[in-house]
């Protein structure tokens, strides 16, 4: 696609390019960049501050309510399945999904559909394979349940770093592209943008913790939602609720006509096509702000309540997303109103659904689906910084330091200044990339999720003679793995390091570094012939009648 | 948990249905997963013709309804294992926690 070569139409594409470019979408890869600054949009800085003042409204009063350490992490563990679900969610749901995947539709079409599609389908496997065994097995964090029968130390410092990778990648890119978004929608600065975000997160997690952290989550996901399907019913309202219809005006419409309605350049091999899949599929089941929402219930039966909800919320928005897509291809993408001299759409194609809504509800629609897409990002990174402290606090401070010593207010502390040291990291970071290309860095962090945590909480869970060695080993390999070959790949060896051929040529290294992470836990497993590895075995029994049951949870049994 | 109790769990004949059929219709549910949706991915790979094929005289190509299948398979499919695993398995969870009075 031309009009992605030329840099005043690169726009925030940091988040949604991120994810499309790791998909393999050709257009959608090079570099990203800059997006023009807009016009103050004060209808949207009214209502994305009233938004902000009702979150922080829900911060004080969270704050009430959050005295310990299992407050903090957990929001004492009584939020129902309902609540969680819409949480999960408000967490998974970002800008990048829905920007990112209703620009594919508006470019591409189906393609658009494939790659939401891979985004919904890991849900099942955490909820078959992951979900009621966290439950039961963990409290705060899931290196509590990775390392339940093993020495504390090693598996703890493991799993704090593949938190606080996946964590430091997610946020980087979130953190960016909050600053394009914001200067594109609000007309603000982008340094203003990244600090504000920084400096809300920051309050949201420190005064309110997972109790505040989980009511932003619910609520952007209420506006998300019903921003999302207003949009998708006033586009299929003006074809007498006829999808066909509205497919039929758009291959008359779009340059590439009936192309649209079939597969096209996002799956350019089977190979990446695999792997992408198992990044998303895998990767979903080991990204520590979402495994950290399953503690926030009081029961499985509630965990399990919490996962259907989600994926029911999830499937249904990635079906609006794809209606929205058509939509602005019929009404945005025939607009002379939304389009530069040369025929390009202003502010990028990443603002395809912004310029719908501002086609199916006017102005002050539009500032509502403006502030809608910031509150999406808050949500989003507030979810990491508070599972980063987590894992510095819980994992790391508590645990590996205090050796399980520390009280909950010495815990709780350290959270608080682990969550300032975070904001003011994350604000740095945006800062630094702002010029940079940042498209790699979601799909890297799914691959991580998939290849390092993933395969070491399975394998601890279900795998009766994996030792801490072999976990601790095998995660690392996996992590390393991930990360080498995504650098090795198109997307940083030539997207941004400049050099002229990709050594990895494949458009996802899942599939080649999850085969390392559990390849690497067996074999150092197996081989494990020491004291430590005795114990570790021996403790599988009493793990697997606690992660069957629940007899001995935190909060199920009522001690 | 001491280790009297995870013998006395052990020997529950509830828990050892328990495990097995969880794990059975776990694995089950995961393979139909994992077959529907790479079976998608590959179809989209090897077969975009098919994809990109009009259903009759339709607009609607075979790829929209096979990808709102998936859509809609995932989340009946979670459906189905959150409510078996609601009655059945949570019950012979109770049963056997009230048996070890834990």
């Amino acid at each position: 696609m031309m009009h992605f070569s030329r840099p005043r139409m690169r726009s925030f594409a940091p988040i949604a390019g991120a994810l499309l470019a790791a998909a393999g979408v050709a257009h959608a890869a090079p570099d990203l960049g800059q997006g023009v600054k807009q016009a103050t949009n004060w209808t949207a800085i009214i209502m994305f501050a009233v938004f902000v003042v009702g979150t922080l409204f829900i911060t004080k009063w969270a704050a009430a309510k959050t005295r310990s350490a299992s407050d903090f992490y957990t929001a004492g563990g009584g939020i129902t399945g309902f609540q969680n679900g819409l949480a999960i969610a408000g967490d998974f749901m970002s800008a990048a999904s829905f920007l990112g995947i209703s620009a594919a539709v508006f470019l591409d079409g189906f393609d658009g559909l494939i790659y939401a599609i891979g985004f919904l389908v890991g849900w099942p496997v955490i909820t078959f394979l992951m979900a009621e065994r966290l439950r039961n097995l963990g409290r705060f964090t899931f290196a509590d349940v990775a390392s339940y029968r093993f020495a504390q130390k090693p598996i703890r410092v493991f799993a704090a770093s593949g938190t606080l990778v996946v964590v430091a990648f997610y946020l980087i890119a979130q953190m960016v592209g909050a600053g394009q978004l914001i200067k594109l929608l609000f007309g603000l600065d982008y340094w203003i943008a990244v600090v504000l975000v920084g400096i809300l997160m920051m309050v949201y997690v420190l005064f309110g913790g997972m109790t505040a952290t989980t009511w932003v989550q619910i609520i952007k996901a209420v506006l998300l939602l019903s921003g999302a399907s207003f949009m998708a019913f006033s586009v299929l309202a003006q074809y007498n609720f006829s999808p066909a219809k509205l497919f039929q005006s758009a291959t008359e419409l779009h340059a590439k006509g009936d192309a649209i309605m079939g597969p096209g350049s996002f799956i350019k091999d089977p190979i990446s096509a695999i792997s992408f899949g198992m990044a998303l599929m895998f990767g979903t089941a080991g990204l520590p702000h979402i495994l950290m929402r399953f503690f926030t219930v009081p029961s499985a039966k509630e965990a399990r309540k919490s996962v259907l909800w989600a994926t029911t919320w999830i499937g249904y928005f990635y079906i609006l997303t794809f209606i929205i897509g058509f939509g602005a291809i019929v009404l945005v993408g025939t607009n002379p109103a939304f389009k530069d001299a040369a025929g390009a759409l202003l502010g990028g194609n990443n603002m395809a659904a912004v310029h719908l809504a501002q086609a199916v509800g006017g102005d002050v629609f539009l500032g509502f689906i403006s502030a809608v897409a910031f509150a999406t990002i808050l949500a989003v990174v507030a979810g990491l910084t508070l599972s980063g402290a987590s894992a510095v606090s819980h994992d790391l401070y508590a645990t590996v330091f205090k050796k399980g010593q520390a009280t909950s207010e010495n815990e709780l502390r350290v959270s608080k200044i682990t969550t300032i040291c975070l904001g003011i990291i994350a604000v740095l970071l945006g800062i630094a990339f702002e010029k940079q290309n940042v498209a790699f860095m979601v799909s890297l962090a799914f691959a991580i999720a998939a290849s390092a945590n993933f395969p070491v909480l399975f394998m601890s869970v279900l795998w009766k003679d994996c030792t801490t060695r072999g976990a601790t080993v095998g995660g690392f390999l996996g992590l390393t793995t991930a990360v080498v070959l995504t650098v090795l790949s198109k997307s940083v060896w030539v997207d941004v390091l400049k050099h002229d051929a990709a050594i990895f040529p494949y458009a996802s290294p899942a599939i080649f570094s999850m085969a390392v992470g559990f390849f690497g836990i067996w074999l150092f497993s197996i081989t494990d012939k020491g004291p430590r590895a005795r114990i570790d075995r021996a403790g599988f029994e009493a793990q697997e009648v606690r992660a069957e049951t629940g007899i001995g949870a935190a909060g199920a049994s009522g001690h | 948990m001491n280790e009297d109790i995870v013998q006395r769990v052990k020997a529950d004949p509830n828990y050892q249905e328990l495990k097995s059929s969880r794990s059975r219709f776990g694995w089950t549910l995961t393979w139909a997963m994992m077959i529907v949706y790479y079976g998608f991915t590959l179809l989209v790979a090897f077969n975009k013709e098919f994809m990109g094929t009009r259903i009759g005289d339709s607009v609607i190509t075979w790829g929209i309804p096979l990808g709102l299948f998936v859509i809609l398979f995932t989340v009946l499919i979670t459906g189905i294992y959150v409510r078996r695993a609601n009655s059945r398995y949570d019950a012979l969870s109770d049963a056997i926690r009230a048996k070890v009075g834990a």
